[in-house]
């Protein structure tokens, strides 16, 4: 049955570089900076869901932790640009 | 990995189709919706429940490994359902302050 879950996770893998390319794509057209934002948030959770993915595929713990620390940095990224996008400025005096 | 049990294989692969075909549809619901009003809510299927099940799944596969439960993959979903909500407000904002139009249109 082991070939069941290889198979799936190739499926899933396959999806989640498709739906990455989907966001690289609206990356490099959208015509607003908060669209350009939305698919940089979009691209790091579809990274993080690669990753996930693969920890699966090879039964390692490792990639669990690099999701985290993916996951974390990528709130920050997002947020800061966000709050650049809203305010001029990310940090205010 | 060679041996694993059927009740943690069909689960685990089951939630792994479903959090992929979730998640490329909220990309390509990125990817073709008209405006940014509309685009805001696409992405946010793959926040949740692709991250979701994804984490059921390897909490599945890690837990017929060790023969113990590990349910230390839930803190990602938690992490993200904490952050994700503050990001989607602030680009919110942002996008209404840039955009003065009336978010609500015939599209």
């Amino acid at each position: 049955m082991n070939a069941l879950l290889y198979w799936s996770a190739i499926f899933a893998l396959c999806c989640f570089a498709l739906a990455f390319l989907c966001a690289t794509v609206r990356l490099l057209r959208g015509p607003t900076p908060q669209d350009r934002v939305l698919a940089l948030d979009t691209m790091y959770i579809n990274g993080l869901l690669i990753l996930l993915g693969l920890g699966i595929q090879f039964g390692s713990s490792a990639y669990f932790d690099i999701a985290l620390i993916i996951g974390l940095f990528g709130f920050v990224g997002s947020a800061a640009l966000a709050k650049f996008l809203l305010r001029g400025e990310v940090i205010e005096p | 990995m060679n041996t694993l049990p059927l009740w943690a294989v069909i689960p685990a692969s089951i939630l792994l189709i479903l959090s992929g075909l979730l998640t490329l549809t909220g990309s390509i619901g990125l990817l073709r919706f008209k405006r940014f009003y509309s685009r805001m809510h696409a992405p946010t299927l793959g926040n949740t429940l692709g991250v979701a099940f994804i984490l059921l799944a390897s909490v599945l596969v890690s837990s017929a490994i060790e023969g113990r439960l590990v349910i230390h993959q839930l803190l990602i979903t938690f992490l993200l359902v904490v952050v994700s909500p503050v990001t989607a407000i602030l680009l919110m904002q942002a996008g209404l302050r840039r955009d003065p139009r009336r978010p609500v249109s015939d599209d």
